[in-house]
């Protein structure tokens, strides 16, 4: 079709985490600038598949910007050249006719590569587990109303509460810190009054976990807030060390 | 055999409670004696597994991603209904009941639906004690806005990502449980059979996505969480990921599957580009509170539209065709889901869609934004238009938007009875991957309320009577069905990895959707539903014949991956389309172009159809049988539903 571009794909291909791995390069031609970068890969890859070559694999899933399973290193950017979308919301349009596209996996000792763009995320799960809620069974709690909360406060909360988990704040840090992840999610529940009986416990097992997982230390270079794809904002990295250094210093009956 | 749906007797209002009560408890120190299985971590699963493991059960999680957080309940945008009356406006448990029953064409069971509507309350209540930001009124109180097929505000929401807040505290549940030992949880681990043990379920057959590894894993009873089968179509607004292999399997295993045929096709998605299109994405059905729906009025106008000689901007009033407006003025384009899409497609097949394939309608701003300023209709939709944007690259504020009626959600599913349990027992189905509830259409908001009254508020109760019969007998992997289970898989798995045709999984997988959106979609007849059985069949041999698989089963493998689930998605769609024939009346998403009023409305036929058709697999090629429950009603007086 007119229109459509021939472009060159160095994408990073590892059989498994043992692998050394390497670049391999294709062509993907005939592109059509309507399709989305992940439409791409699936077309270039029916045809590695028809050459009976093993296809390119990635993560992906809603395709829609809200699962956070897609994540791509593409020239050099986490989620590509855009801003404030994730990799599945790109276009080719984006690109040009003869475009030579290098694709990398999130490229971090605590997220080993485990097939080719694929990588183990599940560090982000464990920080989670260690303390990321607040323990409430169910049944047996205050009708919604009882819990007024101020909208700017609720809008705050929800700011931090829409971070998606991909992990493209890490792949953006040169330290592959975990920071503005972790303090999104410690950030949201702290802010609201649910939050507060568990909040010094909380961010001190997050961020403890955090460290067991060989995430880096965070620097306050900022690449993360300018990479990430919901625009979590770095305050969020202020609230996490103060509610950190609030939880060492002090015990946490003394607190409250 | 006859199908009991262990619905209470008694007054419906009192059913629920009176049941809770009737039902045999496990004693305290018993539950930690106790393994079940959930598969499937979205708000059925997540909420479930928790709830459990809160009462003290040891479970077991299962998910396909990479993390429970990413289940594709998190894609939901729109809000989630509650009977909570906080703004005074008349709602009530009985009206939510009645709206669900009515909006599903009355094919649902009164009991079930009411008990939904009961438990809504406590969800919100839920939600919020867990950190769940819903969106607040400047008093910090929790805002409501409404929502198709209802005349109340009762819907709560939390930007457009109402689906991601709930699932993130339904995620931090299960994480607090993981954490305190009681949940084991498997990412990245597909369900790939169901283990029978003496006629019960009693453990799973997984793969791990990873190694490769076939497991198998026992319990006390089992639930399947695993959502939709939308992607049965191929083309729809269910991530990539979402299969029907758990349910398939377990259905070839003895659980009947129920109203397989009822699909929701959604009006307001974005249209298709081109072959490579891999998904459809929805525009929240909330645009339709002020964007108008039009194509041009004559086919000659829309073929100069389409070819771009005349901007849509241009035509002038009395040269577009308001259709919704003009077909139904007491509900105009807030018409509900089923009747929206038909139009649409009407339209389109009668040569007046726009867009440059012709298979689009406008969905119009312009009249929204003259009316209320453009910062108004951006505070309310921004995030939706960012969206649209993004994905055509057309200013949804300059331009109508083009939208096109998608496959979004599944009503069918797995038969359960009151206590959620499936044919087989032991083994239950939540959320959208079982039949109950939403009759022959969903209301908008109310899948998100059914997954989490299912998973927070039913099972634990159910599924306690349950154990209690059966005792807490050890269970463990044994048993010889377990490794004869393994094998099965690993054979299938083997087979899979033999083929080496010339026709890739997606080709197969697309050839389906086409032949299901065309036979069995928005308009379904005889002659088309026997043509498609005929064509999916052949694609079902041809699949076993030609196929391409690639690799290996000891690593991460896309291709065997997709082989499965494309392989269910064949045969499951057979029965669809059997059922499709079977259900000669139109009804709710099921539209049969023989049974139609005057005016070209869905109509029902009542005194032959009022039951759900349960089939029975009977074996590979062999028809299955259809069992039927017949719907009583009680307490609602069956009308058509009327929409002018
Ligand atoms: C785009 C979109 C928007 C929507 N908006 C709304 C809305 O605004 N309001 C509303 O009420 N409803 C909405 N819905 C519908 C609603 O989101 C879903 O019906 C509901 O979330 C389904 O939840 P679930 O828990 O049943 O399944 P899911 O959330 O789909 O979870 C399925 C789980 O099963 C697992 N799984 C599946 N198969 C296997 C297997 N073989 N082995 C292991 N694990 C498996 C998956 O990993 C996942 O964890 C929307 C749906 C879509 C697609
Ligand atoms: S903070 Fe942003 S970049 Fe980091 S995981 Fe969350 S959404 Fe992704
Ligand atoms: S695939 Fe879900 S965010 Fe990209």
């Amino acid at each position: 079709m007119s229109g459509n571009m021939n472009l060159t794909l160095k994408v990073w291909r590892q059989k498994n985490a043992a692998d050394k791995g390497q670049f391999v390069t294709y062509k993907a031609a005939d592109i059509s600038p309507e399709m989305s970068f992940l439409e791409m890969l699936d077309v270039v890859n029916e045809r590695l598949v028809k050459g009976t070559q093993d296809p390119i694999h990635f993560d992906h899933d809603c395709r829609e910007g809200i699962c956070g399973a897609c994540s791509l290193y593409i020239n050099g950017r986490p989620h590509g050249p855009k801003q404030a979308i994730t990799t599945c919301q790109l276009h080719m349009r984006s690109f040009h006719d003869g475009e030579i596209i290098t694709i990398e996996p999130w490229r971090a000792t605590a997220f080993p590569v485990i097939k080719d763009l694929a990588v183990d995320r599940s560090a982000f799960d464990r920080i989670q587990q260690a303390g990321g809620f607040i323990s409430v069974n169910t049944g047996g709690v205050p009708d919604a109303n009882e819990i007024p909360i101020s909208k700017v406060v609720s809008d705050e909360a929800f700011n931090s509460a829409t971070c998606i988990s991909c992990g493209a704040c890490v792949a953006a840090c040169k330290n592959a810190s975990a920071s503005l992840f972790v303090s999104a999610k410690i950030s949201q529940l702290a802010l609201l009054p649910q939050g507060q009986p568990e909040r010094y416990r909380r961010a001190q097992a997050m961020v403890a976990q955090m460290d067991k997982e060989g995430f880096g230390n965070c620097t306050n270079t900022g690449a993360c807030e300018i990479e990430c794809p919901k625009e979590i904002s770095l305050t969020n990295i202020n609230r996490m060390r103060r509610d950190f250094y609030n939880a060492k210093f002090f015990k946490e009956e003394e607190i409250n | 055999m006859v199908l009991d749906s262990k619905t209470p007797q008694g007054p419906l209002a009192e059913k629920w409670n009176k049941y809770k009560f009737d039902l045999k408890l496990v004693n305290p120190s018993n539950k930690r004696k106790f393994t079940v299985i959930v598969v499937g971590t979205g708000l059925a699963g997540a909420s479930a597994a928790a709830s459990l493991a809160e009462l003290g059960y040891n479970v077991k999680s299962f998910c396909y991603q990479d993390s429970p957080r990413r289940a594709h309940s998190i894609a939901a945008q729109g809000g989630i209904n509650a009977a909570k009356n906080y703004q005074n406006d008349g709602d009530s448990v009985y009206r939510l009941f009645y709206d669900t029953i009515k909006g599903g064409d009355y094919r649902s069971r009164e009991s079930n639906v009411h008990r939904l509507a009961e438990e809504s309350v406590n969800i919100i209540d839920q939600c919020v004690a867990q950190g769940v930001p819903f969106a607040r009124e400047y008093g910090g109180l929790l805002d409501n806005r409404s929502f198709g097929g209802a005349q109340v505000s009762r819907t709560f929401y939390a930007r457009g990502q109402t689906g991601q807040q709930l699932l993130l505290g339904a995620y931090s549940a299960l994480n607090r449980q993981i954490n305190l030992g009681k949940v084991e949880m498997y990412n990245r681990h597909e369900m790939l059979d169901l283990v029978m043990v003496d006629g019960k379920a009693q453990g799973i057959v997984t793969r791990d996505l990873i190694s490769g590894e076939i497991e198998s894993f026992a319990g006390h009873a089992v639930l399947l969480c695993t959502g939709g089968y939308g992607n049965v179509f191929y083309l729809s607004t269910n991530a990539m990921g979402c299969n029907a292999t758990a349910i398939w399997r377990a259905h070839k295993k003895g659980a009947f599957f129920a109203n397989p045929c009822y699909t929701q096709i959604h009006p307001t998605c974005i249209p298709v580009t081109g072959d490579y299109q891999s998904k459809l994405t929805l525009m929240s059905e909330s645009l339709r509170n002020d964007g108008r729906v039009w194509v041009p009025k004559t086919k000659e106008l829309a073929e100069q539209v389409r070819k771009g000689q005349v901007k849509p901007g241009d035509l002038k009033e009395d040269d577009r065709d308001y259709f919704l407006e003009r077909k139904y003025p007491s509900f105009g384009n807030l018409v509900p889901r089923d009747v929206a899409s038909r139009n649409a497609k009407e339209v389109c097949d009668g040569g007046k869609g726009v867009g440059t394939t012709g298979k689009a309608v406008y969905l119009d701003f312009a009249d929204a934004i003259h009316r209320l300023g453009k910062d108004a209709v951006q505070a309310k939709y921004g995030n939706l238009f960012d969206m649209y944007y993004q994905i055509t690259d057309e200013n949804p504020y300059e331009m109508p938007m083009r939208i096109y009626p998608a496959v979004h959600y599944t009503m069918g599913g797995l038969w359960v009875d009151y206590n959620l349990m499936t044919s087989v027992p032991g083994l239950y189905a939540l959320g959208e991957c079982n039949f109950s509830d939403h009759g022959a259409n969903r209301l908008g908001a109310s899948a998100l309320m059914q997954g989490l009254a299912d998973g927070y508020f039913v099972i634990p109760y159910t599924l306690g009577d349950y154990l209690a019969g059966i005792g807490p007998k050890p269970v463990d992997t044994s048993h010889p069905a377990f490794a004869q289970t393994k094998k099965d898989i690993m054979d299938q798995i083997n087979k899979f990895l033999a083929m080496k045709g010339t026709k890739t999984l997606d080709e197969y997988h697309r050839d389906l959707g086409l032949i299901m959106w065309e036979y069995c979609g928005m308009a379904r007849n005889e002659a088309g539903l026997l043509k498609a059985k005929g064509l999916i069949q052949a694609l079902k041999v041809d699949f076993w014949k030609n196929a391409i698989v690639m690799g290996e089963n000891e690593e991460m493998n896309m291709s065997l991956e997709k082989a499965g689930r494309v392989a269910d998605f064949i045969e499951l769609g057979e029965l669809m389309v059997d059922d499709a024939l079977n259900r000669k009346e139109s009804c709710g998403g099921h539209f049969r172009e023989e049974s139609q009023t005057e005016e070209g409305e869905a109509k029902r036929d009542d005194e032959n159809f009022a039951y759900v058709a349960a089939w029975e697999f009977k074996g590979e090629n062999t028809p299955s049988e259809l069992h039927k429950e017949e719907l009583i009603f009680e307490n609602v007086k069956l009308t058509q539903r009327s929409y002018k």
